[in-house]
């Protein structure tokens, strides 16, 4: 292990400009037209839409994020059951 | 024990501004839920780092860098040489570059870190084209595909990387498909697992580039190796092994012809 140090006290670094990892400050909701419904009846947790999701915005618990959903319709078509629905954003009251 | 289970509940990836459907986005996703939080990764040029960092939007939970274009390896090489002086332990280095940084314009400073063998993960997330700027040509657009700078159809035919990477004599390099999300896991997994250079090239479909509907990325990165258009196998000890013989050989026409970039181009694709 280095005694000395080498590189910058983070408490140093000017905090105007530097944010935690992982700091989000817009959602992606408004990006979907479509959005995934999951039918909990039909729904066995294969976790399939879990795993590829490329936002990452199914939980393992099989929770869709709807803020950051994008509304791609992967996980309906992963889903070997057909518990995933896509139903329009437009004309949706919770929309 | 179900594949799930391996990874790291956590996202490291997320809130990006990938487009819907992204299937670079999926590869880096589920890789560094594979790694974990000690993943150190580096990201040049390219679709992962325009989605990834738009500032103060930090769509990276672990440590990620963005680097120059031609030089992801030599700085995954320097981050694993400083990692280490500092006495650091259980830390992966990762990079995720496009086709073009991997194939082209970073080529020089990959063989470079595969002669010396430094012990890094180098994951090339292959889309077929240069997808950030616009659609543009690269060395790993297939024949007959339309980009904005082959608009009649690429004349060239895919660069075979394989090839080149096995050239060197690597330790460990792989093949990989969005489409088989559990055959991609593994092979990081495997990655992870072997001291020096590793190399894997995961078939990343573009919705925008490749003229595909956004919930059709994983369908077509399926396709794709069931087809025979993109061999999943694996290097290990100077052999080359498949793992998913294709199953629709036969069904090639129909990959081809679900995307828009070979349409009407008028040109030959490489399975004729």
């Amino acid at each position: 292990m280095q005694s000395e140090r080498l590189y910058p006290n983070p408490a140093e670094i000017p905090n105007s400009t530097a944010f935690k990892a992982g700091y989000l400050v817009t959602k992606n909701a408004g990006w979907r037209s479509v959005r995934p419904v999951i039918d909990a009846g039909k729904c066995v947790k294969c976790q399939q839409c879990y795993l590829y999701c490329p936002d990452g915005t199914i939980s393992p618990e099989i929770a869709v994020d709807y803020d950051f959903c994008k509304g791609c319709g992967i996980c309906a078509k992963a889903c070997r059951l057909g518990a995933i629905t896509m139903i329009p954003e437009r004309g949706d009251a919770d929309a | 024990m179900a594949v799930a289970d391996k990874l790291d509940a956590r996202e490291f990836f997320f809130g990006h501004k990938a487009c819907a459907g992204c299937g670079g986005s999926l590869a880096v996703r589920i890789a560094l839920k594979v790694l974990g939080e000690r993943a150190v990764a580096t990201l040049p040029a390219g679709c992962m780092s325009a989605v990834g960092f738009n500032f103060p939007q930090l769509a990276f939970t672990n440590n990620a860098f963005i680097s120059p274009f031609a030089a992801t390896a030599s700085v995954m090489t320097g981050l694993e040489a400083g990692l280490r002086r500092r006495g650091e332990t259980d830390y992966h280095i990762v990079g995720f570059a496009g086709d073009g940084g991997t194939a082209d314009i970073g080529l020089q400073a990959l063989s470079g870190a595969i002669d010396r063998n430094d012990n890094i993960i180098y994951i090339c997330y292959d889309n077929e084209a240069y997808m950030n700027t616009g659609i543009q040509k690269s060395g790993l657009t297939p024949l007959g595909a339309r980009t904005t700078t082959t608009p009649g159809g690429s004349r060239s035919r895919k660069k075979d990387m394989s090839a080149i990477i096995d050239a060197h004599g690597i330790p460990y390099a792989a093949t990989a498909s969005v489409g088989y999300i559990d055959d991609y896991i593994r092979k990081v997994e495997k990655a992870a697992s072997i001291k020096g250079t590793k190399y894997i090239h995961v078939l990343a479909p573009c919705p925008t580039g490749w003229g595909i509907a956004t919930d059709e990325t994983v369908e077509i990165a399926r396709e794709a190796v069931d087809v025979g258009v993109w061999e999943l196998k694996e290097y290990e000890n100077g052999i080359w092994t498949t793992n998913i013989e294709p199953k629709n050989p036969d069904r090639v026409e129909e990959y081809y012809a679900r995307q828009g970039r070979f349409r009407n181009t008028g040109r030959k694709t490489q399975n004729g």
